[in-house]
């Protein structure tokens, strides 16, 4: 059972977060502050998740690159 | 169905290169092990598909769409960035074309090297495994993007007839041919997925976070341009910059075929 468990959280893993969670966590962080931004300051910040985005990218293509 | 139409192109060309590399997996187990058991396990992987349907199809529309969309439109970013980021490194020659033909190779040496053994009603047991691990596994995926970009759209028909359009033509193709659909431009079009995926994703993440786009959905169709621009800068700046080690000047850089963004 743990064994299945195990697999299956891997496979999840693997489809969601991929060769780079640093991705996937600036993509989350940007959102974060998305959503504080429009609740707590009401400030429509539609650019922030596009930008990050970015930056996640090129930050995720240049430490790739530097290792081979 | 005009207003649809990007939608069901998206999803086409997102589960077409599923489509082709489950296709891949089973004419490998077909064609060296046993078609009966790579049937058996193609079919048992497509009820397990039909499970996670009837289960999370129901469930996703019962959740607020604020909150859908922002959990959706997370996962779409990350996962379009993934795609994004593979493609990229591809076409730069940082990391190995996914060949399917070469993978298909892989494959049938495996599939020739392991002992036949049964189980129940399944002769062979190696056939089924594969045949079951492919379809599911990229069958997932069709799912996944399927109903979130269906159920964000409030399209679910469209989504649903751009994937049965992309699994048609894939598996049609690969019967008339039988054999990996190794000229498919594969790269190009996870690169061309990755950017409507990241779009899409960034778009409908930010709105579920309480942002209100100038334009309202219009602000896609510049999205999706910036995006496609960006990328393809990066894909300049690793040539330019970033050419990996080994290789000659980029102008003389080789692309292979199918390896630039372009195809």
């Amino acid at each position: 059972m743990l064994r299945v468990l195990k697999s299956f959280g891997a496979f999840w893993y693997d489809f969601v977060i991929g060769d780079d969670w640093q991705v996937a966590a600036i993509v989350v962080v940007a959102l974060g502050l998305t959503a504080l931004l429009a609740h707590a300051a009401h400030v429509s910040a539609w650019w922030l998740v596009p930008l990050a985005a970015f930056a996640a990218l090129a930050w995720s293509l240049y430490r790739a690159t530097r290792r081979t | 169905m005009t207003a649809a139409l990007p939608l069901v192109l998206t999803v086409f060309v997102a589960c077409a290169v599923e489509a082709i590399e489950a296709l891949t997996i089973v004419l490998a187990a077909g064609l060296t092990r046993q078609w009966r058991s790579t049937f058996q396990g193609m079919a048992a992987a497509l009820l397990v598909l039909a499970a996670v349907v009837g289960v999370l199809g129901p469930t996703i529309t019962l959740l607020p769409l604020a909150t859908l969309r922002l959990v959706v439109g997370a996962l779409l970013a990350i996962f379009g960035l993934q795609w994004l980021r593979k493609a990229i490194l591809r076409a730069t020659g940082h990391k190995a074309l996914h060949d399917e033909a070469s993978a298909y190779l892989r494959e049938v040496a495996a599939a020739k090297a392991a002992p036949v053994s049964s189980r129940g009603r399944v002769s062979d047991w190696y056939a089924f495994t594969l045949a079951f691990k492919g379809v599911l596994l990229e069958g997932l995926e069709v799912v996944f993007i399927v109903i979130t970009f269906g159920d964000n759209q409030r399209d679910l028909g469209a989504a649903v007839l751009g994937a049965a359009i992309a699994v048609v033509v894939v598996t049609v193709t690969g019967i008339a041919v039988r054999a990996p659909l190794a000229k498919v431009p594969e790269n190009a079009m996870k690169f061309a997925v990755g950017i409507m995926l990241t779009s899409f994703g960034s778009f409908w993440g930010a709105e579920g976070a309480g942002v209100r786009w100038p334009g309202g959905d219009a602000a896609l169709l510049v999205i999706v341009p910036v995006v496609a621009v960006v990328a393809l800068a990066y894909v300049g700046w690793l040539r330019r910059y970033r050419a990996p080690a080994g290789l000659g000047p980029p102008a003389a850089t080789p692309v292979p075929e199918s390896g630039g963004v372009t195809g």
